[in-house]
């Protein structure tokens, strides 16, 4: 009996091919584990009819879909309603009354403010007459000096106001917002309120006594035009019940309309245009508008040169009216539980046939076994969702435009952003599966485990929406399904009210944060998977 | 070529059970050796170490000198057939070959190579969910011949083999030692590698009991003795015996003759003018020898124990 005592004896057989050094060798796993993924029928199959399901959902979405706000208004009726867009692009709401005159490339306004009240619009009448006003409280009416590029919706502006319960603020062309003087406005405690202009700078001032302003910022309006219009201004959005997480309707106000109206003295303007008039304007108020309009809105010039005015709407970036291009994307709930079940069971099968030992003896380097086929799970996930998606997104946004339905302006980057990690969040989740399946060798098990994981805290808070608020966002924050705020177009403002729910497209954390999030349970799935698969025997 | 098993003290323990218990042998090139003993004997698992999927608690297992794990492209250096159960049931026999190929950087010419060698040409585009054990067998024989491995690991190739399957499989596996390769071939009935292997490391209970070549395993067992059909009995063993050999009378007409040659007994029954109706070489059968051996090693000793089941093979 003879035996191998001689280790430095290369003992490698005539027919060895060259030597692969260990980057070649991965792609040799590469390439096994693409030939094992694309050999089982049905798993090729699961993945094509996740993307045709993907395209046909988006598409059933978008040509059914009704969301339009003039349909769910008080106005009520059917229209097509297009969103006017802010100077960043943005969907604004752009409504108020506005009393003004023309200030020339110089030229400040001042006013005292003595009071702000609101009222509710939809009180109902028990003897069928008009509705009844109710006082209300409404934390973002606004009201006090404006100076605007024009009363077209969506102009450029800044103001400084007082807000109903926040304070005087300054804001500017709808998403810039800087706090000023605490507390609200009476006729003990009143406010005044400064706007200079000189050029395209625009500062804003307040102050408690007339004498002691107190700057709260400054911004530049780009190309504003040397003769603008400025004067007082009061809006009040609707009200809206925030903590409904079962809102029916996408825009998640359920309340109706409000109005608001400001006592304003001591008005002063210098550097206004010759011969100028106040002149009242209801900006944005058309028939189509779902807020109050006509006799419901309007001034009052007294004779001591004191103003009341009332308006309704707001001016501040639209974040309820419209839909996002990734409503879109509710097919991509199905692509992924199928891609979350194959992803699964790519590693769990194997385990059921014991052919996870023809893997590990063709491939002793057991982490990189599980890294190529992360890469081969995640590769074909993202590709085969991506171009779903893409497609979804190129024949359904145009179908949802002609079915009614305001589409949210965003820049390229974040219609990208939503679509490409829309897919590479499916396959972060798929190779979470992966991970899960690694670690429990158990296919029902697995899938279980990582549906769980990824799939019901999403469903429970944004699909059939049952958990209160507070739950709902903390399951966004610390389960996998924080990813989906990838798919967050719009983003959230503090001094805009609305219903910012996952139900609603709005998520607790920032988009690429709630990926993060995604894939940092991926990767302790696989961390963990890797660790356990070179401990254990096969 | 020096490219073998060596199995040194392998220890190995599942849970309360002692799975190897200093499993030591080699497996030299160039001849079959058999890997025998009772289900339970510790035979895949000392495959599954040599193979670096199960981790043994002592001891190593190396292949030409190094561990499993450290070999680059290791399907080029051992080919394994562990179970050919282990498939993929909607992937083709084709496919499985291929995907095994390509983790090595072989490519489809090569599956075709092996595919003819298996015999399985005409089943290799179909699932391998529909196979029969013994075409598993075959796709499993070609799965480790694919890197042309000069050493070979086959736990039990002839399980559900049809009689055909089992000529082809003893003639293939002779083929491949013949070629120089170190082939291991396991199995719990000794029948199947007799006239087979040439060398044959019997294990029960995790260790080796004998690590022989077959023909000194059948002179240890006992030594061979002859049968005598005479009408002349009393005087065949009055010759007999007078010469030193062991004489017992086995029937009215028959003697069993043990100590001396079957040459020396013809030429002492001729000189003696004894007739002689039969003259027969009566040899402990490999299957005798084993059973002898693994008679306190087997763990389930009722309820028909696999070496006992089946009736002694007589070669």
């Amino acid at each position: 009996m003879t035996t191998a005592t001689n280790t430095t004896t290369d003992s490698r057989p005539p027919a060895d091919p060259p030597i692969a050094p260990g980057r070649d060798r991965f792609a040799y796993l590469l390439r096994a584990e693409w030939t094992k993924f694309r050999t089982v029928r049905g798993w090729i199959v699961a993945v094509f009819v996740s993307m045709v399901l993907t395209v046909l959902l988006g598409l059933f979405i978008s040509s059914h879909s009704h969301i339009a706000p003039c349909t769910t208004g008080p106005n009520g009726g059917g229209c097509s309603y297009i969103l006017p867009n802010g100077p960043g692009g943005e969907a604004v709401t752009d409504t108020y009354y506005f009393v003004h005159r023309a200030l020339t490339a110089e030229g400040t306004i001042t006013v005292r403010m003595t009071s702000l009240s609101e009222a509710s619009e939809n009180g109902q009448n028990p003897q069928g007459g008009p509705a009844q006003k109710q006082p209300a409280s409404v934390p973002w009416s606004k009201a006090g000096l404006i100076i605007t590029a024009g009363s077209d919706q969506g102009a450029a502006y800044a103001a400084v106001m007082v807000t109903g319960s926040h304070g005087a603020r300054m804001q500017w062309n709808y998403t810039g917002d800087a706090p000023g003087l605490a507390g609200d406005v009476s006729a003990a405690s009143p406010r005044w309120l400064r706007l200079t202009r000189a050029g395209d700078l625009v500062t804003g001032y307040d102050s408690a006594d007339g004498a002691n302003w107190t700057e709260i910022g400054a911004v530049t309006l780009p190309g504003l035009a040397s003769s603008v219009q400025a004067g007082l201004f009061v809006t009040s959005p609707g009200s809206t019940t925030p903590t409904n997480q079962g809102a029916t309707s996408a825009s998640g106000t359920s309340s109706g309309a409000t109005d608001a109206t400001a006592d304003f003295d001591h008005v002063d303007l210098t550097g206004g245009a010759p011969g100028g008039s106040w002149t009242g304007t209801s900006v944005g108020g058309g028939s189509e508008s779902p807020y109050p309009t006509g006799s419901a809105v309007g001034y009052r010039q007294n004779a001591d040169g004191s103003f009341a005015v009332t308006g309704s709407g707001d001016i501040a970036p639209d974040v309820t009216d419209g839909v996002g291009v990734s409503v879109l994307f509710t097919g991509l709930f199905i692509a992924l539980i199928a891609m979350v079940v194959i992803g699964a069971l790519f590693m769990t099968a194997e385990y059921r046939r014991g052919l996870i030992r023809a893997t590990l003896a063709a491939s002793p380097r057991r982490g990189w076994v599980l890294a190529a086929k992360a890469v081969v799970l995640g590769g074909v996930t993202f590709a085969a969702e991506l171009a779903a998606l893409a497609a979804t997104v190129l024949i359904g946004v145009p179908l949802l435009r002609s079915s009614g339905n305001p589409v949210y302006p965003v820049t390229v980057l974040t219609e990208a952003r939503a679509i490409v990690g829309a897919a590479a969040l499916t396959a972060v989740f798929a190779v979470f599966a992966l991970g899960v399946g690694s670690i429990l060798r158990h296919g029902a098990g697995a899938v279980t485990a990582a549906l769980t994981a990824v799939v019901l805290p999403y469903l429970l808070t944004a699909g059939i929406a049952v958990l209160p608020t507070g739950a709902a966002q903390w399951l966004m924050r610390v389960t996998p399904a924080a990813g989906f705020s990838i798919d967050q177009v719009v983003p959230a403002y503090p001094q805009v009210a609305a219903a910012y729910t996952p139900a609603n497209g709005f998520f607790p954390l920032a988009p690429w944060a709630g990926f993060a999030v995604a894939c940092g349970y991926a990767v302790l799935a696989l961390g963990l998977a890797a660790y356990l698969i070179r401990r254990r025997d096969a | 070529m020096d490219t073998t098993i060596d199995v040194a003290g392998l220890r190995k323990r599942f849970g309360r059970t002692l799975a190897l218990d200093g499993m030591t042998f080699a497996v030299p090139p160039g001849r079959i050796t058999g890997f025998i003993g009772p289900n339970g004997a510790g035979k895949s698992t000392t495959m599954r170490v040599v193979l670096g999927l199960d981790a043994a608690d002592a001891g190593h297992a190396l292949i030409g000198g190094r561990p499993y794990t450290g070999l680059r492209l290791p399907l080029t250096h051992v080919g394994a057939l562990l179970d050919a159960a282990a498939l993929q049931p909607s992937r083709t026999a084709r496919n499985h070959l291929l995907w095994l190929a390509h983790s090595q950087g072989l490519g489809a010419r090569r599956v075709d190579e092996v595919i003819a060698l298996a015999g399985l040409q005409t089943a290799a585009r179909r699932k391998a969910g529909g196979y029969s054990l013994g075409m598993r067998q075959r796709l499993g024989i070609a799965a480790a011949l694919l890197g042309d491995p000069p050493v070979l690991m086959f736990d039990e190739p002839f399980n559900g083999m049809d009689p055909e399957g089992i000529v082809w499989m003893r003639g293939f596996l002779a083929a491949l030692a013949a070629e120089g390769r170190a082939v291991l071939v396991s199995s719990h009935l000794m029948s199947e590698l007799q006239g087979n292997a040439d060398h044959v490391v019997i294990v029960g209970r995790g260790k080796v009991i004998a690590d022989t070549s077959v023909a000194d395993l059948l002179a240890s067992v006992s030594g061979h003795s002859i049968r005598i059909r005479t009408s002349a009995r009393d005087r065949a063993a009055a010759v007999l015996a007078r010469a030193g050999a062991t004489v017992a009378i086995s029937g009215s007409d028959a003697l069993t003759v043990s100590g001396i040659p079957s040459e020396r007994v013809i030429a002492l029954l001729a000189e003696g003018s004894v007739p002689v109706a039969e003259v027969t070489a009566h040899r402990a059968s490999l299957e005798e020898a084993y059973l002898e051996l693994t008679k306190d090693a087997v763990e389930f000793q009722s309820g028909g124990a696999s070496g006992s089941a089946r009736p002694a093979a007589v070669s």
